[in-house]
């Protein structure tokens, strides 16, 4: 079993190698060894899930010392406990799904071979980071996803994007992440000062010791949660996810929707034990996910772009996770993290499907109609639609309401309003997008769209199938098994609710949901629409949505543009120029030594007769010295 | 018996008349001279002590300073003659190539 575990970051890493070393020589073959790589790696998690399922002990082993200096030692260590398994089914299942559909998807691509290097370094990276046994080597792997996520988003650097380059999207998505990552770094910091170890077991063992303060362990919680509110896109560091549509749709599917952003989630539960310890910071993260929620969800009502409408919907249910995950259901929260994987892949793959029969169209006022032109990619799309505005007894259905429950549950009423607010939003949004580019007539320009052929087709498929019936893994009372699975790692539910309060509750829920799509199908089916309607820039409160509430403009004014300011006029004129340049430089090192040189030049005289002299004085002053 | 303080101070004074000879002079080869002059004082002053000792052993390095001295003055003078060639003069004041 060990070898398999060690195998299953490793393959997809080798795939890497290959790739970037000989892949241009590959060609097509070159994709295929990707796929296989992290296939495989699958087929080896399916493999530890299994043996996690007969016994729930942790298989845990350390690879080799990596840091070892002086008192502070961090071993390359694994730890595949029932968390790890479900999140490396995700990413590998997931991943594998993504791999192929990029296999059409990126066809012909001049760099196609460095793509799915890139991807299959990113699958090794993540598979590190869930699968550490310590938080230096989650860290490894969150900064190693932050780096892919650069490379991937910037793949295609001769793109405009924006007013700018591909590649400031991407310098946005990792200098973003690096801010969250400090107050990671710092949590760390204080972690490794107290409890002198930086591993996940020693950590807990800690907590239940009551070595923490409950200050301490609130800045410490607080702090990683920075972390995860720049890797999970909440706010204030979700601005980068938009921008990193720029990448290509595979790409947002893996990274920006399935994996990557998941792994704020991920380090919350994992870190279940410190985050008990501290109600405060548990508040915190529920509101903040709370507001993400809503917030997020407004700014998905006014995009025409359909990644960019994506884009504001995965951020808003990474906020639903960290409800979860906030109020002490670390099961519900990862357990949406799985159906919201499944979903939000299928939506993103279903929107490239989209784009590609139109030769790369992103704006939604151009679409329309495809209903009928693109039945597979519509049902499917439609499918990952229901399951992303919770519809009931699709995926989405049954995790958005086991989180509404438990919010509910552990007698935080105003979160749960926002949360079942904002799934009222996203029922509106989602269907917005669907009546917009799917029914209707069509609005652009191309003749003949052409269908996803089978590589695209199958992963569509699979993933409709997925986001109906992983649902039935945690079905209220019925069904357990999704929680009772992790309950050995992250404690069992929080509380349990009434049948008929729970009952109630999905019924409200349901309710708003209808209303939402019952909203847009007025607004946007009943109502004919035209291109320049949708195009238009709405007025008052609709366009200071459509402008993203004007955040990254605030941003730029209050944050970027200061810094920029103080490097250039200070740090760049005063400090460099006058300071090391004028007066170190010119002064210092020329004036002033020069002269100071051109005194003790004098002492050269060349003249034997000096330098004897020299040499008595010197054994005389010794002498002295000595007697 | 001649007490051994004579023979030390006798190679003070000689080593103190080489050493203001080798800084006051001008000329190289006054100056080596006054550098074999301080070496000799050397021997003197070891072979006192090993008279006062009683052990012969002082008197064998004092061979050995010889030795050393012979050859280092022959490196001097090589070295002199060669500067002669080319500046015409042993006068180490003018001799200040090195000077910055």
């Amino acid at each position: 079993m060990r070898t398999a575990i060690t195998l299953i970051p490793l393959l997809p890493l080798a795939g890497f190698l290959v790739n970037v070393l000989v892949g241009k020589r590959l060609r097509a073959m070159s994709a295929w060894l990707a796929v296989a790589a992290v296939t495989a790696s699958f087929a080896l998690s399916v493999a530890a899930f299994l043996r996690l399922a007969a016994d729930p002990t942790p298989i845990t082993f350390s690879l080799y010392d990596w840091i070892p200096v002086g008192h502070f030692s961090a071993p390359m260590g694994i730890l595949v406990d029932r968390l790890t398994t479900v999140m490396l089914l995700v990413v590998t299942g997931v991943g594998s799904i993504i791999h192929l559909y990029s296999v059409g998807y990126m066809h012909g691509d001049p760099r196609y071979s460095r793509f799915f290097a890139y991807m299959n370094l990113f699958a090794a990276l993540m598979l590190v980071l869930v699968m550490a046994d310590n938080y230096l080597v989650m860290f490894l792997g969150w900064e190693g996803v932050g780096l892919c996520s650069y490379l991937l988003i910037g793949f295609w650097f001769e793109r405009p994007f924006n007013g700018g380059t591909t590649n400031d999207a991407a310098r946005k998505a990792f200098v973003v992440n690096r801010i969250g990552d400090f107050g990671f770094l710092v949590g760390l910091f204080l972690l490794w000062t107290t409890t002198g170890s930086l591993g996940f077991a020693q950590v807990q063992r800690a907590a239940g010791a009551g070595i923490f303060s409950t200050t301490l362990v609130t800045a410490i919680t607080i702090l990683l949660f920075v972390g995860a509110t720049g890797k999970s896109a909440q706010i204030p560091l979700y601005v980068w996810l938009p921008d990193a549509m720029a990448g290509p749709t595979p790409v947002s599917a893996l990274i920006h929707a399935a994996t990557m952003v998941t792994a704020g989630v991920y380090m919350v539960a994992r870190s279940h034990f410190l985050y008990d310890l501290a109600p405060i910071s548990q508040s915190v993260v529920l509101w903040i996910g709370a507001a993400t929620a809503i917030f997020a969800a407004t700014m998905g009502t006014a995009q025409n772009d359909i990644k960019k409408i994506l884009a504001y919907s995965t951020i808003s249910q990474l906020g639903y996770m960290f409800m979860g995950v906030g109020c002490g259901a670390y099961a519900a929260g990862i357990f949406h993290l799985v159906t919201h994987a499944f979903f939000k892949a299928l939506l993103f793959l279903g929107a490239g499907a989209a784009m590609h029969a139109l030769h790369d169209e992103l704006d939604i006022s151009n679409m329309g109609g495809l209903r009928k032109r693109l039945p597979l990619v519509f049902w499917t799309f439609l499918i990952g639609g229901l399951a992303l505005s919770g519809f009931p007894f699709t995926a989405g259905f049954f995790s958005k309401d086991e989180i509404l429950a438990q919010v509910f549950a552990t007698g935080r009423i105003e979160a749960w309003a926002v949360g079942v607010a904002a799934a009222g939003i996203t029922a509106f949004y989602t269907f917005r997008l669907i009546f917009l580019a799917f029914f209707g007539e069509y609005r652009g320009g191309v003749e003949h769209p052409h269908r996803p052929g089978p590589t695209m087709a199958a992963p569509l498929v699979v993933l409709a199938a997925l986001s109906i019936l992983g649902g039935y893994l945690q079905v209220p009372r019925v069904v357990n098994a999704f929680s009772g699975y992790l309950a050995p790692v992250v404690g069992g539910e929080q509380a349990t609710l009434a049948l008929n309060v729970e009952a109630a509750l999905m019924l409200g829920t349901f309710v708003l949901v209808l209303v939402g799509i019952a909203g847009a199908w007025l607004l946007y089916v009943r109502r004919p629409v035209t291109a320049e309607a949708i195009a238009a820039e709405p007025g008052g409160l609709m366009g200071v949505i459509r402008h993203k509430w004007y955040v990254d403009e605030i941003y730029a004014a209050v944050i970027v543009d200061p810094i920029r300011w103080t490097s250039r006029t200070v740090l760049w004129r005063v400090v460099d120029d006058w300071v090391i340049h004028g007066f170190l430089v010119q002064f210092v090192g020329g004036l002033l030594w020069k002269s100071v040189g051109f005194v003790v030049s004098f002492w050269q005289t060349g003249r034997i007769g000096t330098y004897a002299f020299g040499m008595v004085l010197g054994v005389l002053m010794l002498l002295w010295l000595l007697v | 018996m001649i007490p051994t303080q004579h023979i030390i101070v006798l190679a003070m004074i000689l080593f103190a008349i080489g050493a203001t000879g080798m800084l006051l002079r001008r000329n190289a080869i006054l100056m080596l001279m006054s550098v074999e002059l301080m070496l000799n004082a050397a021997n003197v002053g070891i072979v006192g002590f090993a008279r006062m000792r009683g052990d012969l052993a002082g008197q064998v390095y004092v061979l050995f300073v010889m030795t050393v001295a012979a050859a280092e003055v022959a490196i001097g003078l090589a070295l002199f003659m060669a500067i002669f060639r080319t500046r015409r003069t042993v006068d180490t004041d003018r001799i200040d190539l090195l000077r910055w």
